[in-house]
């Protein structure tokens, strides 16, 4: 703390001590930037390989429903389509609640999975790892059975002590079997 | 080298951040849902503080008065980012959980406490000791809290279940828990420990 200040040493000092650490970030950035995107990559494969039967390929698409685009995963084997992994995002309790929805051409939900969540830990975070609630998305039919939480005469199980977060996970499986419906009536689908 | 022995010493009772400073307690009380989580993100706070401390110390002989909070920011927000990079590389399902509080930790009281009150007055080797004692005392203090947080809020510790199903106390996983168990590990704390 021995140095005087003066103009001369203040904006020399400062100056290259934003230099330095601008020049070391953008060398970390550029040695992360790989790994990074491997991860998410590797995330979000995990996600359709989740959600979907076996397939052997993707191809990366997006539809419009409405005001609202959905990107989506159209998973092929061999030449015929065993389903799509659509992103659906709707506001849960404490966020922004995305999932991966699997709906097979018949237009069944094949399952879920939570690709980000901010909801209370212990309550509605339990979307991710609640057995019982997880389980009932599994070949969810949607020409059978009433998609909203049992509370609002529907027939899903929602999470205890959760209703918001059950509620906006519904939603979000809902708004993905519409883009579903678009995708499937061959709907202005862009590459 | 007792005496570097005695500076981790220091942080981890005699100044330990948690439970005597009473130093960043905006993490303590919102990451330490589970053991995991508290020693997590004690973990990234002990790489800030450990590096941050050690640069400070190097370059605090040549930093002018009025511009040393402004430069101790920079470097300690470099490491800060520096270590987001590493851990979304590396370690994306936590860097996922502990979400903003990574980028958090640059304004983390502790980090600038040790920089102003002990790495700007004493050599490299020993601001690093300074920085691994206190961020050692942060670790310890937030794998604790998790843990005791775990146990009674969701009837698990360290992500394994003892009690078959999810009928833990939800009080304790949510804020009024945190605040109930982090006072009275602070009185048990200086009981038993401080005191000796």
């Amino acid at each position: 703390m021995a140095v005087k200040s003066n103009l001369t040493n203040m904006v020399l000092v400062l100056g290259t001590t934003c230099l330095v650490c601008s020049a070391l970030l953008g060398g970390a950035y550029a040695l992360t930037k790989d790994p990074i995107d491997k991860a998410a990559a590797e995330k979000t494969n995990r996600a359709i390989a989740q959600v979907l039967p076996a397939f052997s390929e993707t191809a990366y698409k997006s539809v419009s429903v409405g005001d609202k685009t959905y990107n989506y995963y159209e998973a092929t084997e061999g030449a015929s389509v065993v389903g799509y992994a659509i992103e659906s995002t709707t506001v849960g309790f404490g966020g922004n609640l995305t999932l991966m929805v699997g709906v097979t051409p018949d237009g069944v939900v094949c399952n879920t999975s939570v690709l980000s969540q901010s909801e209370t830990p212990g309550l509605g975070a339990k979307c991710n790892t609640d057995e019982k609630f997880m389980a009932q998305w599994k070949g969810f039919d949607p020409s059978s059975k009433i998609l909203s939480v049992k509370k609002d005469g529907g027939d899903v199980d929602a999470i205890t002590a959760s209703t918001i977060t059950s509620r906006a996970y519904t939603e979000a499986v809902k708004n993905a079997l519409e883009a579903f419906k678009t995708i499937n009536n061959g709907g202005q689908s862009n590459e | 080298m007792s005496n570097k022995l005695k500076l981790i010493g220091d942080g981890l009772v005699k100044n330990n951040p948690t439970f005597v400073l009473l130093l960043g307690m905006c993490p303590t009380l919102a990451t330490t849902t589970s053991a995991i989580n508290g020693l997590s993100m004690g973990l990234a706070t002990l790489f800030v503080l450990v590096l941050s401390n050690m640069a400070i110390s190097a370059i605090a002989p040549v930093v002018p008065d009025k511009v040393h909070i402004p430069v101790y920011i920079v470097v300690i927000a470099t490491f800060v980012t520096l270590l987001q990079f590493l851990m979304q590389a590396y370690t994306p399902a936590m860097y996922e959980t502990l979400g903003l509080f990574i980028p958090l930790i640059v304004v983390n009281c502790i980090v600038l406490g040790r920089a102003e009150a002990f790495a700007n007055k004493h050599g490299v080797l020993e601001s690093a000791c300074d920085g691994l004692g206190v961020g050692l005392g942060f670790t310890c203090s937030l794998t604790v809290l998790g843990l005791v947080r775990e146990i009674l809020g969701s009837g698990s510790a360290f992500g394994f279940n003892f009690i078959g199903g999810n009928d833990g106390m939800l009080a304790f996983v949510m804020a009024p828990g945190a605040f109930l168990c982090l006072g009275y590990l602070m009185v048990l704390f200086n009981k038993f420990v401080k005191k000796n």
